[in-house]
């Protein structure tokens, strides 16, 4: 296909050939930030958790009397395995993604400094089989531990924790975490065992640092233990859930207590997120379909200016496809030029984003992957205008215009 | 001449449907979505209290120690205050009003047979809280400066929860069960939900949504063990059993400081009070801060980055509907080269050309407008139905819907332009000759 005459013919009607381009490279730099927001958010809420998300529901008991924990919890737990279908029962501090987060900083060293807001996770007896951790390293708590443990002013009282892969590996690079000494201040606990990552309280406050910097303590029956984690097979947990709130409520009536899956809780964390997404795919899909359109309007005009034109080179033995060509390969340069410029607009929204908001820098693969996009969304929309470009008859030539 | 101007541009608006439909949709959406996310980006970034926020101040002082500061920089001020700098500040009465303000999460128990207790949103604060912030009451009134002294059990009830628990009545001097304590309900406020919640900020709660349930006063609250929902540790001797000695942050202060000189006395006063701490042994750094209620919201960036990124991204659709509404009008226009010779050589002016188009353009922006508007109201309605906090403000204004318009005509009128100008600029002699 010879470029020569299309670039004569787009330099006659500068404006149009212009405004084309625009709209194309706006659509290609707000497309690909979008994209690139949609992703994020998309990895976000499929964060992995090595936790058995499928199986878990959390009952929460909340203002019960807790000069009382030491009998209730033993009591709500025996009653709680006694449910047709439940595998594993424990009480717990907070669970993940339950939006209550108690951080606190830990290093490898006395009195060290740390910028990672560590989860804390105190876990009764039997904590580990009820979340479903997998171990990765060492051991669980024993029994002596979960008995000896306690909490006071948020750290324990205990000698022994868990860390997760990425702590491991943060705290200690290139060596086992196992039987080193994790710090908080001055006070230190020696690690057992090395668990797979689990996600933190609130990962949104924590940021990626922070995610998966879990820290698992054992605790002996305690006031603070609000969670009682029921472990079943998925197909039982809606059942399951129902059953535990009921009985934990008739043992607990002083206090409040709500049950949820922990696939609920987990949809609830990501539920604002989950809207942005579908609010960005709605945008995209509306401005990939107002670009679309107006490419369409503006083929139809040129098509429509160009009859006698077409019907000449019909005449002197241009067949349909060359025409249909014409106009394909004119879109094609169109979006070309509109993509190259809208993707170094899209860099540059991308650099403003990280300077204001909390983005990160967009991997170089989502510019040519919108160029496409637009490509493709160009060829589309002027199919039609160049088909009917092609059915112009060469009788056209001869009438007067 | 506007009339006639307005017959031709629907003339040749109806000539041409599926052109004019296309422009009229795409303008829409556009202004649809600019006008949608716009209205929450204002109901976000909104004043919450106006008569009385350029008087409202936050001071702040670091106790943190040097190596381990608050922030990560060590440039932020602690956001919060510990029970014995609130209480100082507060005790020097060097403002007009002050109060110390933590959230809590409550139990409320109702007093009658077989209901449910159930959680709500409490506030623990000081008796200024009151007058200060200028919340309406039903019936009775806040406490004073001498229950918070002598830790009265006593409890301001918010208007929702007077209605479930006591069904509206006049419930002051009634009892309410709070966290298994009991509390002598003194006041019951009207309909009270500054939006942004500014004095809840970094205090565990939400940052939008309804009021809170319950005000107590902080020392009677606590006396009944009542705990803040956030507190932050700087120091080895974070005792949860006595946060009030705790080397721990989990107050917000708000102070009422009318005019300039006494902004500026404050400032130096909260100065003199940061280097005495220093003197003492008690601060290792004597920064503070002092900010209005605005500056204040505005520094902790309490409008969503979702919200500001969803408004940036909607005014850049409107950009490319725009641009596609030039586009179209311009072809519409160009085609029109003839019938513009004939008019420009039967006398039309260049100006009646320009201004012709610009009618049309004119046109096609209200019809935007209105259309725009069914989409700004439904965009409110799915904003309405989203899990996020503020969902429930998401309604239009006076101001937004005037606005709406303004935005349409304004937006098709600039659309116009270039293809007025094209159109006014054509030679009549060509285009007669070609006919």
């Amino acid at each position: 296909m010879e470029i020569r005459p299309i670039l004569a013919s787009l330099r006659k009607h500068r404006i149009p050939a212009l405004l084309i381009m625009l709209e194309i490279a706006l659509a290609c730099a707000v497309l690909c930030n979008a994209v690139f927001m949609i992703g994020q958010r998309v990895t976000d809420i499929h964060l992995p958790n090595a936790i058995d998300e499928d199986g878990i529901s959390v009952v929460t008991v909340n203002g019960a009397d807790p000069k009382l924990a030491g009998s209730d919890i033993p009591r709500n737990l025996a009653a709680l395995r006694g449910i047709a279908g439940v595998t594993a029962v424990a009480a717990v501090t907070s669970m993940p993604l339950d939006q209550n987060p108690a951080l606190s900083p830990f290093t490898a060293t006395p009195d060290a400094k740390s910028t990672v807001n560590t989860s804390v996770y105190f876990i009764g007896s039997g904590g580990e089989q009820a979340l479903g951790l997998h171990l990765l390293e060492g051991r669980y708590f024993n029994a002596d531990e979960y008995a000896d443990s306690g909490l006071q002013d948020f750290h324990s009282t205990g000698h022994v924790a868990l860390v997760t892969q990425s702590d491991a590996h943060r705290l200690w690079p290139g060596q086992s975490a196992l039987g080193k000494t994790l710090y908080t201040n001055a006070t230190g606990w020696t690690v057992v065992g090395v668990v797979a990552d689990m996600l933190a309280q609130d990962p949104k406050f924590n940021r990626a640092e922070g995610r998966y910097s879990s820290v698992f303590f054992p605790l002996h029956p305690d006031a603070m233990m609000g969670d009682y984690v029921v472990r079943s097979a998925q197909r039982d947990r809606e059942r399951v859930v129902r059953d535990a709130a009921q009985v934990l409520d008739k043992l607990q009536p002083g206090a409040v207590v709500e049950g949820k899956t922990y696939a609920g809780m987990r949809d609830e964390y990501f539920a604002t997120t989950n809207s942005m997404v579908w609010m960005l795919v709605l945008v995209c899909v509306v401005m990939l379909a107002v670009t679309a359109f107006g490419i369409v309007g503006l083929t139809s005009f040129w098509v429509g200016q160009r009859r006698r034109q077409i019907g000449i080179r019909r005449a002197v033995g241009a067949t349909r496809g060359h025409i249909m060509q014409y106009f394909q390969t004119e879109n094609f340069l169109l979006s070309t030029a509109g993509v190259v410029m809208g993707m170094a607009m899209a860099f540059g929204i991308n650099l403003y984003l990280m300077r204001h908001y909390e983005m990160m820098r967009m991997p170089w693969y989502y510019l040519p992957g919108s160029a496409v996009a637009l490509w493709v969304v160009g060829q589309l929309a002027v199919f039609g205008p160049a088909r009917r470009a092609a059915a112009v008859p060469p009788v056209v030539a001869t009438r007067s215009a | 001449m506007f009339g006639y101007y307005l017959d031709l541009a629907l003339r040749s608006l109806r000539r041409n449907k599926v052109l004019t439909t296309l422009m009229i949709l795409a303008l829409a959406l556009g202004i649809g979505a600019s006008i949608t996310t716009l209205t929450v980006l204002t109901l976000l970034s909104g004043d919450p209290l106006p008569q009385k926020s350029s008087q409202l101040f936050y001071p702040q002082v670091d106790p943190y120690p040097k190596d381990r500061p608050f922030s990560r920089s060590g440039e932020k001020v602690p956001w919060l205050l510990s029970y014995v700098d609130a209480m100082n500040l507060i005790h020097a009465h060097k403002a007009e009003r002050q109060a110390a303000v933590a959230l809590s999460q409550v139990k409320l128990t109702p007093q009658v047979q077989g209901e449910k207790s159930f959680y709500a949103d409490g506030v623990l604060t000081t008796a200024d809280f009151f007058p200060m912030f200028d919340t309406p009451f039903q019936y009775g009134a806040g406490w004073t400066a001498a229950d918070d002294e002598s830790r009265a059990q006593v409890a301001v009830i918010a208007g929702f929860v007077n209605d479930k628990l006591f069904g509206g009545a006049n419930s002051v001097g009634r009892m309410i069960r709070i966290e298994d304590h009991d509390f002598r309900i003194i006041g019951v406020l009207g309909r009270w939900a500054p939006q942004p919640r500014f004095y809840a900020l970094h205090l565990g709660g939400r940052n939008y949504g309804k009021g809170e349930a319950v005000f107590l006063p902080l020392q009677g609250a606590r006396a009944a063990d009542v705990m803040p929902s956030m507190m932050m540790s700087y120091g080895p001797s974070s005792d949860m059993q006595h946060l009030e000695t705790s080397q721990s942050i989990w107050l917000g202060l708000w102070v009422q400081l009318p005019g300039a000189a006494d902004v500026s006395a404050y400032k130096l006063f909260l100065g003199n009070y940061a280097q005495q701490q220093v003197a003492l042994g008690r601060f290792q750094q004597s920064r503070v801060a002092l900010s209005d209620l605005m500056s204040w919201l505005r520094d902790q960036q309490v409008v969503p980055d979702d919200v500001r990124l969803q408004a940036g991204l909607a005014f850049g659709f409107l950009l490319i509907c725009v641009v596609n509404t030039v586009g179209l009008l311009l072809a519409k226009c160009l085609r029109r080269s003839r019938e513009i010779g004939v008019r420009r050589a039967l006398g039309a002016s260049r100006g009646a050309i320009f201004a012709q188009f610009l009618v049309e353009a004119g046109v096609i922006g209200l019809a935007g407008g209105v259309l725009g508007l069914l989409f700004v109201l439904l965009g409110l309605w799915g904003i309405r139905h989203q899990p996020a906090p503020y969902a429930s403000l998401a309604l239009l204004d006076v101001q937004m819907f005037v606005f709406t318009f303004v935005v349409a005509l304004v937006a098709s009128l600039i659309a116009g332009l270039l293809p007025a100008w094209r159109a006014c600029v054509v030679a009549p002699a060509p285009q007669l000759k070609a006919a």
